[in-house]
């Protein structure tokens, strides 16, 4: 072992490509799962959670306006860049969710490969869900998958980084963009996320990870008028119902927080891509 | 003198109806005395009585429940999905048998004028029953994810504006997926469903499996609420929608939202007029406007304004408004007083805030609701009539000079249902139809709908697509 005084990171929010302290000036002590001190995490505000949305809106004409395969690029890219921290992933992962290090190395293994597989989809996503529509009459019509927007998701609480990339990878993919509350207790992983993300060509303001209460901050995003879809699935149990409510002020699109936080490892199919997904329909008579 | 455009009345004969003079429930395969107070419909062209109709109170809709429920553990769950597709096939050719007396008893409940029940509302009804009849033995190759299994029953909620298709939207993807279904219709126009139930018995559709609980918004309310029910779909204002995502949340009830919508159709400087006009006055004036994706806000270019206008105007001047069974009538009547009312209010607020309101000449029948095909212009993005769905015969005109300003303006609502565009050039269509945020876009077209095409909205339009294999999504436990 090195004598070597270690250098600290400072845990902070990702937010417009930018890693600010919480505007409010809270943090919150993050401790693994023993409950030794790791670090001291943004608390992310209501007002953090505005300025993400602001900027996931702005993003989101550009992102989702990128051809499908350079997101599947970039995407990948993300893949890439993470693996390198690899090392850096499994401690982070082990000490917050106090895993063995072949499980925690197997949860980051997992996390890497969910992101090829959803770069992946981007290309694919058109042909499978979209098509020609035989209509009765004189005209050409076809139905395309387009990106729902800002999605808000409140990620998993116990899988700090496979469950997180398992519901943020599919939103972007779809061409969304994202306005994410961590794990409130695991938040580490994300924030490192959050490191690689900056560095992989995926936009300012396409993600935003807001580390903090789930409770706290997921009203002011159920509630959000710019915000069309929101993810319970990391909903404290006895708040969804309100959260869904909250939700139905602006008709967004909601996914439900499942009865228990699932086994992310399965294949998820297209299950979480097509909540964020709109079909559109376009005519056009035919005609000499 | 004679006017050489002047027609001879050519009224559709109302004798192929028969019109009871009191409807009850249809439930579990048998008509039965609703327990609420009955309500009358009307014919809104001449206010005449219709018939009386029961009203479904929470016991009834339980009853009608418990039938749905016992149809689809008993009899149409476990039946051969190729003959819950006969069935269905069966239901779409009676529907074309008796397809005129339909249409003539849907203009007069509705006030629409035959040519559009006759020709659109109920061959269309027709086609979604003989579409989705074919899906019922098919759903493992729709591409939903493996095994797809029916949710249940299916309570749903449909408006006045299309009556019987509005059921067929409903019913037709619900029933080929395996559920069974408690339909409620709107109040001022249940008389379609309740002949539907009569096309049921003659298919010989088993009981309970298709159920009508007539009522207002209470019995709504009851279908929605019910415990028992495992899917929502509604079709009907945003308002409303809002008010069921919230009793639905925190359920497990699957929910479908179609709402309202206030679309763009917008016209560039190099459309062919002619054709951008007929899109228009279809686009705005059909059913009265009473349709949730009508073309109520007309972008149309600067330097091409003055002359849409006055082709506009021309056209518009040609409208014929009145009998709603003149084969030749081209506006009927406004569905309901209520409905008349609202167009009003909001017609007088846009001359309030500064629109120009335009209207023909114009003779209005004595009795009944009527509205005269309406233009405003010089409105801004700010009026009300630039925001609000008005559900009549108004249209909104805007203008704009670059395309990105046309894509903007028409973005610049919080609806997302539909949008139309007119333009020669090809790739201005594609670029424009891609930055619409609307589920539907027709270009140099308007108001197309076919069984096999989805239809639904973004953002408070609602969610959800009906028609279409996307639109079994919604009636099929775990369809990705």
């Amino acid at each position: 072992m090195s004598d070597r005084l270690a250098v600290r990171k400072t845990y902070k929010l990702y937010v417009n490509g930018a890693f600010p302290r919480s505007e409010s000036g809270r943090t919150y002590e993050v401790t693994d799962a023993r409950g030794g001190f790791l670090a001291n995490a943004a608390q992310a505000s209501r007002k953090d959670a505005r300025d993400a949305v602001v900027a996931a809106r702005t993003a989101f004409g550009k992102w989702s306006g990128a051809t499908a395969y350079n997101r599947g690029q970039v995407l990948y890219r993300v893949a890439e860049v993470m693996e390198g921290r690899h090392a850096q992933f499994c401690e982070e992962v082990a000490a917050g969710e106090g895993l063995s290090a072949s499980r925690a190395r197997a949860a980051v293994d997992a996390a890497v490969d969910r992101w090829v597989w959803y770069a992946g989809w981007t290309d694919k996503l058109g042909a499978v869900l979209g098509g020609a529509n035989p209509v009765a009459g004189p005209y050409f019509d076809f139905s395309l998958p387009e990106p729902t927007g800002v999605v808000a998701v409140l990620a998993p609480q116990r899988s700090s980084l496979l469950g997180l990339v398992s519901v943020l990878a599919p939103v972007l993919a779809g061409g969304n963009t994202a306005v994410v509350v961590t794990s409130r207790t695991r938040p580490l992983p994300a924030v490192t996320l959050g490191e690689v993300l900056a560095t992989s060509d995926v936009p300012g303001g396409v993600v935003n990870l807001l580390t903090g209460d789930a409770g706290e901050i997921g009203p002011w995003l159920a509630e959000h008028d710019d915000v069309d879809a929101i993810d319970l699935t990391g909903a404290p149990a006895d708040r969804a119902m309100e959260l869904e409510r909250l939700a139905a002020g602006s008709i967004k699109r909601v996914v439900r927080p499942p009865a228990e936080e699932p086994d992310w490892s399965a294949d998820p199919g297209l299950s979480r891509l097509t909540p964020f997904l709109e079909t559109k329909t376009v005519w056009h008579p035919m005609g000499l | 003198m004679t006017n050489l455009f002047e027609y001879a009345p050519a009224p559709e004969s109302r004798s192929i109806v028969d019109v009871a003079p009191s409807y009850g429930l249809f439930v579990d395969g048998e008509f039965v005395d609703g327990s609420g107070t009955p309500f009358k419909t009307v014919n809104p062209a001449t206010e005449e009585v219709l018939s009386e109709v029961a009203s479904a109170t929470d016991a009834d809709v339980d009853r009608a429940v418990r039938a749905a429920r016992r149809a689809f553990t008993r009899v149409w769950g476990p039946m051969r999905p190729a003959d819950r597709g006969k069935y269905l096939f069966r239901i779409a050719r009676l529907l074309q048998e008796r397809a005129r007396e339909f249409a003539v008893l849907e203009s007069l409940d509705n006030g629409k004028p035959i040519r559009e029940s006759r020709d659109v509302d109920v061959p269309l009804a027709a086609a979604h029953f003989f579409y989705h009849a074919g899906w019922a033995d098919k759903l493992d190759w729709a591409g939903l994810g493996p095994g797809p299994r029916p949710l249940g029953v299916a309570g749903q909620v449909i408006p006045w504006n299309f009556p019987l298709l509005m059921l067929a939207w409903k019913v037709a993807p619900a029933l080929a997926t395996g559920n069974t279904v408690v339909l409620k219709p709107a109040e001022t126009t249940p008389l379609t469903a309740l002949l539907f139930a009569e096309v049921c018995r003659q298919a010989d559709l088993p009981p309970g499996v298709v159920n009508i609980v007539t009522g207002a918004g209470d019995t709504g309310r009851a279908v929605v609420e019910h415990e028992d029910v495992d899917k929502v779909a509604f079709t009907g204002s945003t308002e409303v929608g809002r008010s069921i995502a919230r009793a639905v949340a925190g359920t497990r009830k699957r929910l479908t939202l179609e709402l309202g919508g206030k679309a763009a159709n917008i016209v560039f400087d190099d459309a062919p007029i002619d054709q951008a006009v007929e899109g228009i006055v279809q686009g705005v004036f059909s059913n009265q406007g009473h349709v949730c994706c009508a073309g109520s806000r007309l972008l149309v270019q600067e330097s091409v304004h003055d002359e849409v206008i006055a082709s506009l105007q021309r056209r518009i001047g040609t409208l014929r408004l009145g009998h709603p069974l003149d084969k030749n009538t081209d506006i009927g009547a406004i569905n309901s007083a209520e409905q008349l009312a609202r167009i009003r209010e909001l017609s007088e607020v846009g001359e309030a805030e500064g629109a120009n309101r335009w209207q023909p000449a114009c003779e209005l029948p004595e009795r009944g609701f009527w509205f005269p095909p309406t233009v405003f212009t010089d409105v801004s993005p700010a009026h009300r009539i630039a925001r609000d769905e008005v559900f009549g015969p108004v249209l909104s005109v805007l203008t704009f000079r670059t395309p990105d300003e046309a894509v903007a303006k028409a973005n610049n609502t919080t609806y997302g249902l539909s949008a139309g565009i007119w333009t020669e050039k090809g790739s201005r269509i594609l670029a424009v139809a891609d930055r619409l945020r609307a589920g539907v876009v027709w270009a140099n077209t308007f108001n197309q709908f076919d069984p096999t095409s989805p239809f639904g909205g973004y953002k408070q339009s609602g969610y959800g697509r009906e028609g279409g294999r996307h639109g079994l999504a919604a009636y099929l436990e775990g369809a990705q």
